[in-house]
């Protein structure tokens, strides 16, 4: 097992190490912000450097209900650990700080899933209406639950989990401009995250992998493309609102199966990545009114290959103190719309083109924050489905114990969710935080 | 013509007789409740804005005990409710989680929270009022800033309480969605500081009882408790919450209680 384990580590390292290579214009830029900050921090005499260290260690166990599918996948079980810890300084009382956040994990099974990511590498400067945010960071925009269609930013860590909610550090410099009117967010992405998928021995993958090595992009600088963001938000009596322009790379490549080699005589195993270049108009609306809350998610994107719109819109409603108990119930329901419409498996579209989503949130309030979650959604157009329910509890002061069951059905072979329909798993997590 | 004159005059009549009335209804218990409340929140006005840290322990039956640390940012807003700033550092889990909140009197108040896992801002719903606060014996109602017109009021008695002389009133909350009928609070004539209040829940039995000990002036004016002690008599539990670090008129503006310092509590 250590032997195993060993190779994708290195490989990871080195994937790791070129990656902060790339970096070293964020750091020069880092370096100059605390140089400028520098005389500040000498005149004040109380402006002492406050350090602070916290975090979590997490294992997890994984059980797949089936047999897989693919002959070089796991068969049932799968075990990883993970260690995310966090590094604080603050000085000027807390008007700079620097953050840094590396996460490692190493997986039992899945040479794609051991990884590691500089979640966060940044220095902030605060002023009174004005914040500079320099480094490796991550940065969420929306309103919606089920699917997170307007956070463009962060490229998804897909190898971390089903649901697409764990996402890569991005390189950034990001001036933030506080007016009477809402905030206003100016973005410079220097350097693109490639996705992160399951690899040959993975579970919840389709049939074929995809190559790593294989990546090509639209733009003739590649990685190195500058992405530009602009973003306004503000919130007004009920209404939070959001509205942005994003320009640069596609954080979803086109994949397509990979060309044979000509001395080869296996057929295409692999897909192979293209990332286009896109511009993209995101709106994010939310109505809190009372035990409602209303949202709605829109955008538009339009790159060389394809134009199309996509919304995610619905509501939540809150019972507080259901069954004259202090537990408070939330009801969920959502609906994904894309333009593209139905597509058929490896074409581009969207899996949620006319999806709906239920869901119900029971949080217990006790002194261990127990949690229930469940979901349900469905493909309106055939006949697919997919189930999960996540469970939590805090045990003593510092420990949290995670439950989850997510089921995947779909009659429709040219689905995603047909091709992962043997990948019904159950996962239990007891993470540690320091 | 004449006539639309009359009939706009006596209706601006009427409604100034309508909402004059609002006073004019009220005897004399009321007005004297509602009395030492605007004194009570004169007497402490022009804090300006304060920063304190808080640790809150909770009890079970069993003795079982569990803690929260949080740090509360707090500006004072003229005319309108306050805006606050919590920060959470312990549990653990839930470190770096912060809630923003801009209360009023009559209107809801606004809310967001971040996730710092997710590094989310999510805007909640302020209805739940009556809902526990981190696990605790106190509810978000009891932990937000006392707005005189979140109340009305009857006035019980003058009664003497651990050695002091109090006032007795009652106070019935406006909020529909406030889990009591009503409390019972003891304020000193001296100071005019809150020691002791009694909840009573919807079917109006005695849910809790807070009692406030270990009260410092700051700045020869403010008066804060440096502990504060909910014991509820229905399911046995307790929280204490043990107040320290308080400073007053810190510098704190408009600019420290929005999205942006939100995101970097700490």
């Amino acid at each position: 097992m250590p032997l195993s384990l060993s190779k994708p580590l290195n490989k990871s390292f080195v994937k790791l190490l070129s990656n902060s290579v790339k970096l070293s214009v964020i750091i020069i830029a880092v370096c100059v912000s605390l140089t400028l900050s520098k005389p500040v921090l000498a005149n004040e005499t109380a402006s002492d450097i406050e350090f602070e260290v916290s975090g979590n260690v997490a294992i997890e166990q994984r059980y797949f209900f089936k047999d897989a599918l693919y002959s070089e996948q796991l068969s049932h079980s799968q075990t990883s650990f993970s260690v995310e810890p966090e590094f604080y300084w603050q000085w000027n009382d807390g008007s700079d700080s620097i953050i840094f956040t590396p996460f490692y994990r190493v997986d039992s099974h899945d040479d794609q899933r051991t990884h590691g990511d500089i979640r966060e590498l940044a220095y902030v400067h605060a002023s009174d209406d004005w914040e500079l945010r320099v480094g490796i960071r991550k940065e969420f925009w929306g309103v919606t639950e089920f699917q997170h269609l307007v956070d463009v930013i962060n490229q998804t860590d897909g190898v971390e989990d089903f649901d697409g909610e764990d996402k890569l550090g991005q390189q950034m410099i990001n001036l933030s401009l506080v007016n009477d009117w809402g905030i206003v967010d100016v973005f410079l992405l220097p350097g693109f995250r490639e996705r992160t998928y399951a690899g040959e021995e993975g579970r919840l993958r389709g049939p074929l992998v995809v190559d790593e090595n294989n990546v090509s992009y639209e733009s003739s600088a590649g990685q190195q493309h500058l992405d530009f963001a602009l973003r306004w938000a503000h919130s007004v009596g009920d209404f939070d609102l959001g509205a942005y322009w994003f320009h640069g790379t596609n954080r979803e490549a086109y994949l397509s199966p990979s060309p044979q080699e000509p001395q080869s005589n296996i057929v295409s195993s692999s897909l192979q990545q293209y990332y286009a270049q896109m511009d993209q108009l995101g709106v994010d609306v939310q109505a809190t009114l009372g035990e409602w809350l209303w949202k709605f998610e829109s955008i538009y994107r339009s790159t060389s290959l394809e134009d199309f719109w996509a919304t995610q819109g619905g509501f939540e409603y809150s019972f507080i103190g259901v069954f004259d108990s202090t537990l408070d119930l939330g009801l969920l329901m959502e609906h994904s719309w894309d333009s593209r419409g139905e597509v058929a498996l490896g074409a581009q579209g969207s899996l949620l083109q006319n999806d709906l989503f239920i869901g119900a949130r029971l949080a217990f309030n006790d002194m261990q924050s127990s949690e229930i979650l469940m979901g349900l959604g469905s493909d309106l157009d055939h006949n697919a489905f997919s189930f999960l329910i996540e469970a939590s509890r805090r045990f003593g002061d510092n420990f949290i114990a995670s439950f989850d069951v997510r089921l995947l059905q779909s009659n429709e072979p040219n689905d995603l969710l047909y091709t992962l329909s043997n990948d019904d798993h159950a996962q239990l997590s007891l993470a540690w935080y320091f | 013509m004449l006539t639309k004159k009359i009939l706009i005059s006596a209706l601006s009549a009427l409604s100034l007789l309508v909402v004059s009335n609002v006073s004019f209804a009220l005897s004399a218990e009321e007005q004297k409740g509602l009395d030492i409340s605007l004194e009570a929140k004169k007497r402490d006005l022009g804090w300006q804005d304060s920063t304190a840290d808080m640790l809150m322990l909770l009890r079970n039956k069993q003795g079982q005990e569990s803690i929260r640390e949080i740090k509360m940012k707090s500006l004072e807003v003229n005319n309108d409710g306050d805006k606050s700033l919590t920060i959470f550092n312990k549990p653990r889990d839930v470190k770096g989680t912060a809630f923003l909140s801009f209360s009023h009197p009559v209107e809801a108040d606004e809310q967001w929270l971040f996730l710092p896992a997710l590094k989310r801002v999510k805007r909640i719903s302020s209805r739940n009022k009556s809902g526990p606060f981190m696990g605790s014996e106190f509810a978000f109602e009891d932990l937000s800033s006392f707005e005189v017109e979140k109340y009305t009021y009857k006035f019980l008695a003058e009664e003497e309480l651990n050695g002091l002389k109090t006032f007795k009133v009652e106070q019935y909350p406006a909020d529909e969605n406030s889990g009591y009928t009503r409390r019972i609070v003891w304020i000193d004539t001296q100071e005019y500081l809150v020691h002791k209040i009694d909840f009573y829940d919807r079917k109006d039995s005695l849910l809790k009882t807070l009692s406030f000990k270990g009260y410092k002036q700051y700045l020869a004016k403010h008066w804060r408790a440096d502990t504060q002690e909910m014991i509820n008599h229905q399911n046995g539990k307790s929280t204490e919450l043990k107040w320290s670090n308080y400073a007053f008129k810190t510098g704190l503006s408009d600019g420290d209680f929005n999205r942006n310092s939100l995101k970097r509590a700490r």
